[in-house]
């Protein structure tokens, strides 16, 4: 681990913060990704069964 | 064959489809490899200490801040010249991105400029610009919400895009054009003057290119899901009034 010296809680809390707000983006684009595709394959599947 | 026919929805589907793993893929390396390398194999700089690392964050994501707003106003201006529906949903795709970016940008912004300030914020030319600028992020989504027609929607953002390019680009040169304030002019730059050390350059250059290909996954991800959720839109319509 590299010595922060006084500057510890600056340094890790902006790498905190960077990581959090990336992690929300990410899992925020995969969770609507997932979600839509899943409501378009079964809105797909019905139209093929009412034609 | 044209080059508006990988814009096809469904062409776009396909080409998009293979893309995304590879350039998410090589977003995770180079942002892990350039964070891994910046953080612990970089010595401390000599006027800063050890708040030099959080360069590794601060430069790319102002960066990406800027590019993503740039890059919304291109396809911005592709939807009001060629009415594209791919363009446009890709600008819608990437302003959360860039939304993420701005906000990134100005906290690790405060944080470092705390301790070498002496101040978290200050009313700089830089810092305002980029305040501004996510404040047109927020405006631009709240507009795309706040409009049921989808086309007028395209229609009116895309104009609020171009009135925001100023901003993004005096977020960019706003150092230059004022040569005031406590921000530092460009860390990184094309001209042959050295800003940052090449100890510290090279990871950072690392760095900006896996935030580059993470916004690029990203917004690739973000315009699949808005052409799928205007299909569905298009399906539950027709069930309904069938």
């Amino acid at each position: 681990m590299p010595d922060l010296g006084k500057y510890g809680a600056e340094v890790l809390s902006a790498y905190g913060a960077t990581i959090l707000l990336l992690v929300v983006l990410i899992w925020a684009t995969w969770s609507r990704s997932r979600k839509m595709r899943i409501a378009l394959d079964a809105a797909e599947a019905r139209k093929a069964e009412n034609g | 064959m044209s080059i508006w026919e990988y814009a096809n929805p469904r062409r776009f589907m396909g080409w998009t489809g293979r893309l995304v793993p590879v350039f998410a893929i090589l977003a995770a390396a180079c942002i892990s490899v350039g964070i891994i390398w910046g953080y612990f194999f970089t010595p401390d700089d000599f006027r800063m200490g050890a708040t030099v690392k959080i360069i590794y964050i601060h430069v790319p994501s102002a960066t990406m801040a800027i590019n993503a707003w740039g890059m919304m106003l291109i396809t911005s201006l592709v939807w009001l010249i060629r009415r594209h529906h791919v363009s446009v949903l890709a600008a819608k795709a990437a302003a959360p991105i860039g939304l993420v970016m701005t906000l990134i940008a100005l906290i690790t912004g405060a944080i470092w400029g705390q301790p070498m300030w002496g101040t978290w914020w200050v009313w700089d030319p830089r810092l305002t610009s980029f305040l501004i600028l996510f404040i047109f992020y927020l405006g631009y989504l709240a507009l795309w919400q706040a409009i049921d027609n989808p086309d007028t929607a395209a229609d009116l953002t895309s104009v609020l895009c171009l009135v925001g390019s100023v901003f993004a680009l005096l977020s960019r040169y706003a150092v230059n054009f004022w040569n005031q304030g406590l921000h530092q002019g460009a860390s990184l730059s094309l001209d042959k003057e050295e800003h940052v050390s090449d100890v510290f350059w090279q990871p950072l250059v690392l760095t900006l290119v896996g935030f580059v290909l993470l916004f690029i996954a990203l917004v690739l991800i973000r315009t699949r899901t808005e052409i799928r959720a205007r299909r569905l839109h298009a399906l539950e319509t027709r069930e309904r009034m069938a």
